[in-house]
């Protein structure tokens, strides 16, 4: 167990800025992710937790304590890699076991720590197999024993779930959020898929080109996310973002002819309070979106004409491009009955509730519905 | 033009047998998925098509001629590889003329095909760039253009989009699949994302241990899977799987699980357990979004008690898992759903969207479309 403190992290190499200024504290037994594109800095920052990697500045604590030179093997972290690592001539027990023969473990100790963790991760039947024969699954739980047994303070995980395909990756994040909650352990887990992140998460640690863009619980992050960047990432299919002019109270949508989205009284105030300039880009969610048969000669409604129809099963989502030429492809959720054809124009239905309202030029969230 | 179809085709490494008598048929203009876990066999079977590999057994057609002996480079079907394979010192545009000069196309014709893809996949900014200068997807968009600029008959493309970030992969998806719909060629194309397949496939192959486990349009496959396999392949979370027992001593028939039984109420079903049913392990699947969870203890008695084993909140659903007996089952519940881990919930089954398999053989008998069909019981 161990909180962990990051106090103005900076990484560079050469010319480039892996990691800038990043602060963050993670508390006791909480599982965090950091999200992020390929190239943000989360595996770099990680690295520097882990102390595979000297910061330029800035400090790192665990518990309080100062670990900027304290090396890897001394400062009490499990890892758990992307691609395993699993010395496929042992067999699972002595993969698991590893670890501990190192430290120097009694027999006694070590069978008794193994037997503990193969029966939470369900790997008992695996125990004596060798490596190379395990399921892909299995090797992962593997990993994850063999990190497990040597009781860390802290877990780091790197993508541990990419190598999985798609079946076994819904299995195993469901496995591992069980095992994070039973041993309340801190973790750190990073990963480019928001899916993942919202899942596992206490709180999400949101990077791009270096920098920390928002640091919340997966809720916060999809519901307030502070940002455009962070309102883009979050959320599959991604949020409707479509420009607008603030003008008289009012928005005008440069995305659908320049008609006019009204806001409701009571919100009028407020906003024109917070905003301090007129370029703004408005948000709503695919599945806030609902599209009806368009009515002809209705001015007032926002239209937009079917490209695409993705039938998922459970729900369907459909791609529509409004008139204006600005390219803008426009994203709803329907039901997993609702077969539209393609060109047909639909009618877009949003509550003002459902509104994501962003300053253009800072990008930044200045107002929720 | 281009109809592919493949006849008895057996591949084996050794003593391995990587593609088992397979018989497939690819329409002209089609969109053809073929899913299936790793090791399945569906990269050797688009190798086997475009002729990387030779079958040990059977017939591959091309528009019905015969193309076992047709060298690769004459089969006139361009392939996207899972790593792209773009010559990395070599321009994009370079790369994308490469297949029209090694077909000592002129200079100018070969400018103008060249630009004119570009500009098809947005690239026509970056011609002069070389691939170590471009992102994920940039990279993937030349491939594309290689592929597209000698208008071949076909197109293969193996997991093209497994290499991108989760955020590009969604992206790619829908231009691919309009890029398909423009061109109108046939596009086979391998994945084992099954999402990709539902989205993207006029028609799917399932493919599992070089056998062909099913071949329909997605919507078919998802509403009537006619093994385990196929179920468990379409869908996100996919189809849960409830261990039963058949039992049939008393006046009806009945499916007993450890946390509730299944009573048969209608003869034709009887009929069919009592008589062409082969053993008494039958497993019920229910898709999780057929799952309603209470919160609340409601005033029914059909409903059965469970505990939720993890909840997964994802912003626009969560995905509860709930503990039913030995096993765990998951459900799609709305976005704000309150439940955590360790709460007591009482879970309804849609009985319309029942599907019986027998565990022996994993084989799909029986899809349910009236809730009639069944009645639950639950143990006090």
């Amino acid at each position: 167990m161990a909180n962990i403190l990051l106090d103005n992290l900076v990484k560079t190499f050469g010319k480039q800025t892996a990691v800038k200024n990043l602060c963050l504290d993670i508390k006791d037994g909480e599982f965090v992710a950091v999200l992020g594109p390929s190239g943000c800095g989360k595996t770099t920052t990680m690295n520097m937790i882990s102390g595979l990697l000297q910061p330029d500045s800035g400090k790192i604590y665990f518990d309080g304590k100062e670990m900027n030179n304290v090396p890897v093997g001394k400062r009490g972290v499990g890892f758990v890699f992307q691609n395993y690592a699993i010395f496929t001539y042992m067999t699972a027990f002595e993969n698991i076991a590893f670890g501990l023969k190192i430290k120097k473990l009694s027999e006694g100790d070590i069978n008794k720590r193994i037997n503990e963790v193969a029966a939470l991760l369900q790997l008992e039947k695996a125990l004596h197999m060798k490596a190379s024969r395990l399921s892909i699954n299995d090797m992962q739980k593997v990993a994850l024993a063999r990190s497990m047994v040597t009781e860390p303070k802290i877990f780091l995980l790197d993508e541990p779930l990419s190598n999985l395909d798609a079946t076994l990756r819904n299995v195993m994040r469901a496995e591992l959020k069980n095992i994070q909650k039973e041993l309340r352990q801190t973790a750190i887990y990073v990963t480019h898929d928001q899916i993942e992140a919202m899942s596992l998460a206490d709180r999400i640690a949101v990077m791009n080109f270096a920098v920390l863009q928002q640091f919340d619980t997966p809720l916060k992050v999809y519901n307030r996310p502070k940002n455009l960047f962070v309102a883009g990432f979050i959320g599959s299919p991604t949020i409707n973002l479509l420009d607008a002019v603030y003008d008289s109270g009012d928005f005008i949508l440069a995305d659908f002819q320049n008609k006019k989205q009204v806001v409701s009284e009571k919100n009028r105030a407020r906003i024109h309070d917070l905003l301090k300039q007129e370029k703004v880009v408005l948000g709503v969610r695919p599945e806030h979106l609902k599209l009806s048969d368009s009515v002809e000669g209705n001015g007032n409604e926002l239209t937009a004409r079917v490209v695409s129809i993705e039938p998922l099963g459970s729900k369907t989502v459909v791609y529509l491009k409004s008139d204006s030429d600005t390219g803008n492809v426009i994203k709803a959720i329907m039901g997993s009955d609702y077969r539209p054809k393609v060109d047909q124009v639909k009618t877009l239905n949003f509550r003002e509730k459902d509104l994501y309202l962003f300053d253009k030029i800072s990008t930044e969230l200045v107002f929720r519905f | 033009m281009a109809s592919i179809r493949l006849e008895n085709i057996t591949k084996r490494y050794g003593n391995t047998t990587v593609i088992d008598n397979l018989n497939l048929e690819i329409d002209d203009g089609e969109f053809f998925c073929i899913l299936g876990p790793p090791g399945a066999g569906k990269t050797t079977l688009l190798r086997l098509i475009v002729g990387l590999e030779v079958a040990d057994e059977g017939n591959i057609y091309i528009d019905d001629e015969l193309v076992n002996t047709v060298h690769p480079s004459q089969r006139d079907i361009s392939m996207i590889f899972q790593n792209l394979a773009l010559y990395p010192d070599k321009t994009v545009f370079d790369n994308i003329a490469f297949p029209l000069r090694q077909r000592k196309m002129d200079k100018e014709t070969v400018k103008l095909k060249v630009v004119d893809v570009a500009k098809q996949l947005k690239i026509d900014w970056m011609l002069k760039r070389l691939p170590s200068q471009l992102s994920g997807g940039e990279r993937q968009r030349v491939a594309i253009g290689r592929a597209i600029v000698r208008q071949p008959k076909a197109f293969l493309m193996d997991e093209p989009l497994a290499n991108l970030d989760a955020l590009l992969r969604l992206e790619m998806r829908v231009s691919l699949k309009n890029l398909q719909s423009d061109l109108k060629k046939t596009f086979a194309y391998v994945t084992h994302d099954q999402v990709e397949a539902l989205s993207m496939g006029d028609r799917i192959a399932i493919l599992n241990e070089g056998i062909l486990q099913q071949v329909d349009d997605p919507e078919t496959i998802y509403r009537f899977p006619e093994q385990m396999f196929a179920a468990t392949m379409l869908g996100n979370p996919p189809m849960n799987f409830m261990g039963c027992l058949l039992e049939t001593g008393n006046q009806k028939i009945s499916l007993r699980h450890e946390a509730f039984a299944a009573v048969v109420d209608n003869p034709d079903l009887t009929a069919m357990l009592t008589s062409k049913v082969d053993g008494k392990d039958i497993v019920i699947g229910i898709r999780p979004e057929d799952i309603t969870i209470y919160m609340d203890r409601p005033d029914r008695d059909d409903l059965i008690e469970t505990e939720i084993f993890v909840s997964e909140p994802l912003g626009n659903e969560t995905i509860v898992d709930i503990k039913l007996g030995n096993e765990i089952i998951k459900s799609l519940a709305e976005a704000d759903f309150p439940g955590v881990r360790g709460n007591k919930v009482w879970i309804e089954f849609d009985r319309a969207k029942f599907h019986l398999f027998q565990k022996k053989t994993g084989e799909c008998f029986f899809h349910a479309s009236d809730e009639a069909f069944f009645q639950i019981l639950t143990y006090p």
